[in-house]
């Protein structure tokens, strides 16, 4: 039986000066990679194959096949982009990792890159974190300097460029193709596809796109084999991953597990949800499983493995398993339209549904919270989502969706409730962590 | 300050970074915030003329990107994150109580120059709720008053840190970094705050772990 | 789809139930226009690379081919056929995919329709009617629509009212794609995305007016139509364009008797469905002020109103008095005739006045061009022909220009190759004096050639193996090469040498129908020049002008001269000019709209065009050289009278005496080349010519003259037309001339750092005085000045092309 928790990519984050080539050096570091550079690069591939990683960025596509999609027989260079743009609400595994162990993610994107046959590889950062960014930049010419990168990696005639590149601030930018026109110089709205990105990625040269958690979870899969990977998680589910806790629970924070724990069994690690500043016990009202693009839950799914199949099969997605819990306190239709606002704020604006559809359900939504409206604003909106929803040009479309259809299943007579009180039952004070009153 | 040679030369640098100099764009922009304190049209001009793209290219990049300011910015960019969880948990009444403190709007800077105030969307920090940003830097865990005190300070040149990273620089100087140019404070702060941790803590009381390898 | 395509090349689907076979690759959007579904859409346009960002052409796809369904609807226009694909564009899921978009393009899309120039011709407006709902549901629930102040700039010609737009992306796309001139982008973000242009960088792209035209709402209007007119009350008429030889394909579209816009008509072979701005804005000159528009007869110096009747009689009895034996006629036709009129030229010409001196060339010319363009020119054509086609240029592997900017110089033909370069098809090899705009849009191999050393350049292109000039290769000449000696004749060899096929490619709509009409003289006869010199030498006489501005002639000064010294003018005109002002008989020709005609374009490629407007009062060229041919056979019938006689004595007398002073200068009157200047001696004894000179040679140009610019002058001269410029055609259209390219002088780096911003360039006609700019790749010694865009042009203020000037800091 596996340890309810498994840190493996959080294992060194408290360990002194963790950054640092000498920190990472000290557990082990860059043995993989000297593992790796032995192995031919379709036995690395193999391996990850083999190890059943699958994408940690969301869609859960299988990592070793998306690389294995890489034409080999194609003239132009070969790209690794490590998407480390994390913006969807409530993910915040990336973030910490690159600020606690940049080194992780940096030996996990030349074993991939040597696996793929890239000489340049890219970390797409989003822009709004400096200091992560300071420590990746740091952990590159730490790493060049000790001859992980450049010329003749470890003497194996390997060599490799990584280049860290940080956004400006557009969600969209985390879409694996608005983020290849992006690190390109432009606007960052997604491309059409085919062709895909493994053919005709960056540069319209063959071009391998992986989360940070992905590619830094290939060290470890390299350094102990893929069995050890596989025998973590469920049966289609492999290995572990982090798992965010966010909101209206007493420890919130990062929990690296094998896929396939239970919301229930993250909470009683997490000293559950979060008492009032009162000292009062609350209760678990809805959650999201994997970010705010994807269907909430409610306590009724508490028990759901949150694995990519199971958490499906119950009506959601795993998404980024960013946790967000959220107590009884806190009104289900002001925090829709909360998110609802955001994907209007990060719609790119290239296609219709997505750039008006949004537009418009911040509208009805606004209306609804003030208690205006009617009931059958909520097929309205529901409508309204089932003509954005496989309409859009990407699945952010379809994310500004899935807070609200699920939200109306689940509460529909909480928004009617504010019709009927004429405006929100619910006051916002009381689902803060603190009790000072606004001034 | 403005762009002169040795921008332009920087500029030049970055986009000698790429594969394809166009990929700099972004980076380039930061570097003409750092210089002229806001996406400029002579910074555009520059940009497009290293890069040989049209400024309308330059300015359909430079205003899609929410980075990328078309007004002056001051010293210290504060961001409140209202996305919906830090909303909830607090970042609402903290963006309304320094809207109030500071006398501005959203995307508003005061009158000394000190401190443009905005909202801002998810920083993946959200189990440090409520999370503010001074100029990217993660400040964890605000109340109102203590984002009153934070802002204070600032605008009184108390020195003050991220929490989880150096003393707070200006934003001139940030958008340095994000251009790619270091300041040589990725060691300072810590590894990782509490939150970060929250796993790492239990497993290790518990002894829990990853199998050992094949 | 070609007869010879293999069954098996082809694909074969269901639409709606329509069983459709097309080539693999095609797009369901497009298959399905095949079976004549239409399936509506926004971003689509089959000469734009798709995007599917409107999401309009939503279809369901029960079947992709392979059993199997998608479970979303697809977008039609980014999405090609399967065998075996099943599609329906009307089912259910179809039907609610599109209204919904539909629904969500009109909650932010203001109602004013009523007031919008795309009202009425409008897709948006056409697919709310087919595709929409009944009513609102965003009104319905107080939704509030976005708004801009409106409208605003992107050029002088431009506008944009963002609230209309449904940011399709059509004109970013136009402008990238085809004209390769992105000044408009989208800008900001999400629901406040927009079309901009960057804070003064302007939309200043020869081909703006495309994206009006394209746009599938009312967002872009341009200044001159923008709430004019109303598409249900306007009548189009097909059109061909008169500004350049391009042939390209136009609508006309009038009102009670006036043009008020004209537009690119679809013609996949020639223009497909683009023109350039001076072919859509450039019609504000058939309403100028000075349009002649009643025959008039110099009587005691001046000229008054005369019916055609008299006015033909006028002008036969003065050009059967100089064409007796006092001398003889020149004819001098232009270049913008109508095939139709050239032929009546050629035969008024040669039957009427029995004279040889005819030519169409009222520009820079010689002898070995009128040579060139009977030998290679004359006689080919598409088809069976074997000429060069638009289609070619899309074909060529390698296309070599010569004397041809072909962006200012010929758009459509700059279009067809930039399509063709981005395809990846050609290469363009030009020889320019630098790497200009336009060619680096095509980028072009750039053989940077000094004006008259293009014989040689051309010469040594085929030492070059790796410009890969053979049997498929096109080498597209323009008319310039006329100023550089042997350049004809070296393009001709090198088509001979490697098997590459030659094309000649002239400026004006009328240039290549003058060729095929004969409106060259046969041998014996004067060409332009030399027509011009026999004028001033009193070996001719009268002169039939037709569409000829003095000032874009090899030496305007000789021409002007010319007409003061001629016993007798006939002008056939639109507008008054320097010719109608000093000629005996004025006859107003019909405006383009006022006739049907045909030009032949650059291809050889008759374009028919029909009449716009049915106007009595309006009479070709053709019908006018009729009256007087007429006329004249009426009078050579006639006894002659004694006062005639005495005329025609003293008139032999006075030229006798103007030859005498010639001192034996040869008639021979060539300029350009390099050869020897005009006779102005001649010009000022032949009184009055002195002040006409003047203007811009105060000096004279005698020997001593030329001497002293030969020792101070270190600049050779290049120069063309830009599209837009100071063009008679061009003007009345103030919007459209703002957008015209300053004049700047272009010289070396080196020339530039050591002379400034600002230039004096000084020739021996003139100078003028613009400000700099510089060319990495431009000769040291050469200056680049756009020949119409200041003054009254470089030939007549400054110099002729390929001469020395002396540029000094200014
Ligand atoms: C709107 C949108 C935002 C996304 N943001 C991210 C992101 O921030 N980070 C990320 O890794 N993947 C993000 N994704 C998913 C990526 O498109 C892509 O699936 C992923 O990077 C692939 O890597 P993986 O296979 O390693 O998961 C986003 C997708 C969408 C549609
Ligand atoms: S769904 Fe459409 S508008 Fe939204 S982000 Fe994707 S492409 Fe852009
Ligand atoms: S026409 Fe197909 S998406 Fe616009």
């Amino acid at each position: 039986m596996t340890d309810t928790l498994t840190p493996v990519l959080t294992a060194n984050w408290a360990d002194d000066r963790s950054w640092t080539l000498p920190s990472y050096a000290a557990r082990g570091g860059y043995a993989a990679l000297d593992k790796a550079l032995g192995m031919a690069p379709d036995e690395v591939i193999t391996a990850v194959k083999d190890a059943g990683l699958r994408g940690r960025g969301g869609a859960g596509f299988p990592t070793g096949m998306k690389w294995s999609f890489i034409p080999q027989d194609n003239p132009n260079p070969k790209y690794l982009v490590v998407n480390a743009d994390e913006s969807e609400p409530g993910t915040c595994k990336d973030i910490p990792l690159m600020m606690a162990s940049p080194h992780t993610l940096v030996e996990g994107v030349i074993i991939s890159s040597y696996a793929i046959r890239a000489k340049v590889a890219f970390i797409y950062v989003r822009g709004e974190v400096l200091h992560v960014i300071r420590r990746l930049q740091a952990a590159v010419a730490e790493a060049y300097a000790a001859g992980h990168l450049g010329q003749n990696i470890h003497g194996s005639g390997y060599d490799l460029d990584l280049v860290v590149h940080a956004g400006a601030g557009a969600y969209i930018c985390g879409e694996e193709t608005a983020l290849l026109d992006s690190l390109e110089g432009r606007r960052g709205q997604p491309r059409l596809r085919p062709p895909f990105p493994a053919v005709e990625g960056l540069y319209a040269s063959p071009t391998v796109i992986n989360n940070a958690e992905s590619i830094a979870s290939v060290p470890s899969i390299i350094a102990n084999g893929p069995g050890w990977f596989a025998g973590m998680g469920t049966e289609k589910s492999n290995g572990f991953g982090i798992f965010s806790l966010s909101g209206h629970v007493t420890r919130p924070g990062q929990y690296e597990a094998p896929l396939g724990i239970t919301l229930r069994q993250l909470l009683d690690l997490a000293g559950g949800v979060r008492e009032a500043p009162n000292g009062q016990a609350r209760e678990l009202k809805f959650w999201t499983p994997g970010g705010s693009s994807t269907p909430l839950f409610t306590a009724e799914h508490l028990d759901v493995p949150l694995d990519f199949e199971s958490v499906g099969a119950a009506g959601s997605m795993l998404g980024t398993r960013a946790l967000q819990i959220f107590d009884e306190t806190v009104c289900v239709v002001r925090a829709v339209l909360r998110w609802t606002e955001f994907y209007k704020h990060e719609s790119c604006g290239k296609c219709t549904p997505c750039r008006e559809g949004t537009w418009w359900l911040v509208q009805v939504l606004a209306r609804l919270e003030a208690g205006q409206g009617s009931a059958e604003d909520l097929d309205l909106l529901l409508d309204q989502c089932d003509n954005i929803l496989g309409r859009s040009f990407c699945a952010l479309g379809d994310g500004a969706t899935s807070p609200i259809t699920s939200s109306i299943k689940y509460f529909r007579d909480e928004y009617l409730a504010h019709l009927e009180q004429g405006g929100c039952p619910f006051d916002p004070a009381k689902s803060t962590l603190f009790e000072e009153v606004p001034a | 300050m403005s762009i002169d040679q040795s921008t332009y030369d920087e500029l030049r640098e970055i986009a000698a970074r790429y594969p394809q100099a166009r990929s700099g764009l972004l980076p380039m922009l930061h570097l003409v915030q750092s210089v002229e304190g806001r996406v400029t049209p002579e910074g555009i001009q520059a940009c497009a003329d290293v890069l040989g793209l049209t400024e309308a290219e330059v300015s359909g990049v430079a205003t899609f990107y929410t980075m990328y300011k078309r007004r002056p910015v001051g010293d210290y960019l504060v961001g409140v994150c209202t996305n919906t969880l830090c909303a909830v948990m607090g970042g609402d009444a903290i963006f309304e109580r320094l809207k109030d403190h500071l006398d501005v709007g959203n995307d508003e800077t005061t009158a000394d120059g000190k401190i443009t105030l905005e909202h801002v969307e998810c920083n993946a920090a959200c189990d440090y709720a409520p999370v503010v940003m001074v100029n990217w830097e993660f400040v964890d865990n605000q109340t109102p008053s203590s984002a009153v005190e934070l802002v204070d300070d600032l605008r009184n040149g108390v020195e003050r840190h991220s929490t989880r990273g150096p003393r707070l620089c200006t934003w001139r100087q940030a958008e340095r970094v994000l251009a790619g140019f270091n300041d040589g404070l990725a060691d300072e702060g810590p590894s990782a705050g509490a939150p970060s941790l929250a796993g790492l803590t239990i497993a290790n009381e518990n002894d829990w772990k990853a199998p050992s390898g094949d | 789809m070609t007869a010879e395509m293999e069954k098996s090349d082809l694909v074969s689907l269901t639409i709606d139930g329509v069983e459709v076979s097309v080539p693999a690759g095609t797009l369901v959007i497009r298959a399905a226009e095949q079976a004549g579904i239409q399936i509506p859409r926004f971003c689509d346009h089959p000469l734009l690379a798709p995007v599917g960002a409107c999401r309009q052409c939503l279809v369901d796809v029960p079947d992709a081919g392979n059993g199997r369904g998608f479970p979303k609807p697809q977008a039609s226009c980014t999405i090609p056929v399967a065998e075996g694909m099943v599609v329906s564009t009307v089912n259910e899921t179809a039907a609610k995919a599109q209204t919904g978009i539909m629904e969500f393009l009109l909650i932010n899309h203001p109602l004013d329709c009523p007031v919008c120039d795309k009202g009425g011709e409008c897709p948006l407006q056409n697919q709310a009617m087919s595709n929409g709902r009944g009513e609102s549901r965003f009104a319905a629930t107080g939704g509030v629509k976005r708004t801009f102040p409106k409208p605003i700039h992107l050029s002088p010609n431009v506008l944009l009212d963002r609230e209309r737009c449904i940011v399709c992306q059509r004109c970013t796309r136009f402008s990238d794609e085809i004209a390769g001139d992105p000044f408009i982008a989208l800008v900001e973000r999400g629901a406040q995305q927009q079309i901009g242009i960057a804070e003064n960088a302007p939309f200043l792209s020869y081909f703006s007016g495309n994206t009006i035209q394209i746009c599938p709402v009312g967002a872009l209007t341009s200044e001159e139509y923008r709430f004019r007119a109303r598409p249900f009350d306007l009548v189009s008429t097909p059109g061909v364009t008169e500004h350049d030889a391009s042939g390209a394909a136009i609508r006309v579209d009038h009102r009670r008797g006036k043009v008020v816009r004209r537009l690119a008509g679809d013609d996949p072979e020639v223009n497909e469905e683009w023109i350039t701005d001076k072919d859509r804005f450039g019609f504000a000159y058939l309403y100028a002020d000075d349009r002649i528009t009643y025959p008039r007869i110099r009587e005691d110096g001046e000229l008054r109103p005369a019916s055609w009747l008299e006015a033909f009689e006028v002008a036969a009895r003065g050009l059967a008095r100089c064409s007796g034996g006092a001398g003889g006629v020149g004819v001098l036709p232009g270049g913008r005739l109508t095939l139709e009129d050239a032929r009546a030229y050629a035969a008024f010409a040669r039957e009427s006045l029995g004279t040889e001196d005819v030519d169409f060339r009222s520009r820079p010319l010689s002898a070995e061009e009128a040579a060139f363009l009977e030998r290679h020119v004359k006689g080919t054509g598409p088809g069976d022909q074997g000429a060069v086609t638009y289609a070619d240029l899309e074909t060529a592997p390698v296309v070599v220009l010569a004397g041809l900017e072909p962006e200012d110089e010929a758009g459509t033909v700059f279009l067809r190759l930039r399509k063709s370069v981005r395809a990846g098809g050609t290469r363009v090899i030009a020889l320019s004096p630098f790497t200009t705009r336009g060619l680096a849009k095509l980028s072009a191999t750039v053989v940077p050639t000094a004006p008259g050393d293009e014989a040689d350049a051309l010469s040594s292109l085929l030492g070059h193996a790796d410009h890969g000039i053979d049997h498929r290769a096109v080498i597209l000449v323009g008319e310039r090469l006329a100023t550089a000696p042997g350049a004809y004749a070296a393009a001709a060899d090198l088509a001979a040498k490697s098997g590459a096929r030659l094309a000649w490619v002239p400026r004006r709509a009328g240039d290549r129908g003058a060729v095929e009409a004969g409106l060259l003289p046969a041998a014996g006869g004067r060409d332009a020049d030399a027509i011009v010199g026999a004028v001033l030498s009193g070996e001719l006489a009268g002169l039939v002008v037709g569409g000829v501005d003095p000032d874009d002639t090899s030496d305007p000064a000789a021409f002007h001269a010319a007409l003061e010294a001629a016993e007798f003018v006939v002008s056939l005109e639109l507008r008054e000019t320097d010719v109608t002002r000093v000629a005996d008989v004025v006859l107003p020709v019909a405006p383009i709209t006022d006739r049907a005609g045909t030009f032949v374009n650059w291809e050889g490629r008759e374009r028919p065009f029909p009449q716009t407007f049915r106007n009595p009062a309006s009479f070709t060229d053709a019908r006018i050289l009729a009256g007087i041919g007429e006329e004249l056979e009426r009078i050579v019938a006639e006894p002659a009278s004694a006062a005639h006689e005495e005329d025609v004595a003293a008139a032999r007398l006075r030229r006798m005496v103007l030859a005498a002073q010639r001192h034996g200068t040869a008639a021979g009157f060539v300029t350009g080349a390099g050869a020897p200047s005009s006779t102005s001696e001649g010009a000022h004894v032949a009184g009055g010519v002195h002040a006409a000179t003047t203007d811009t040679d105060s000096d004279g140009r005698g020997a001593s003259t030329s001497e002293r610019i030969e020792t101070t002058a270190t600049f050779k001269l290049a120069t063309w037309k830009l599209l837009l410029d100071n063009g008679v055609m061009q003007q009345g259209d103030k919007a459209l001339a703002a957008t015209a390219r300053p004049p700047v002088a272009i010289l070396s780096p080196a020339s530039f750092a050591r002379l400034g911003a600002m230039v004096t360039v000084t020739g021996d006609r003139g100078s003028v005085t613009v400000p700099a700019g510089s060319a990495v790749d431009l000769p040291d010694d050469v200056v680049w000045l756009p020949a119409n865009s200041t003054g009254r042009g470089l030939l007549a203020d400054v110099a002729s092309p390929g001469s020395r000037v002396e540029v000094t800091n200014a």
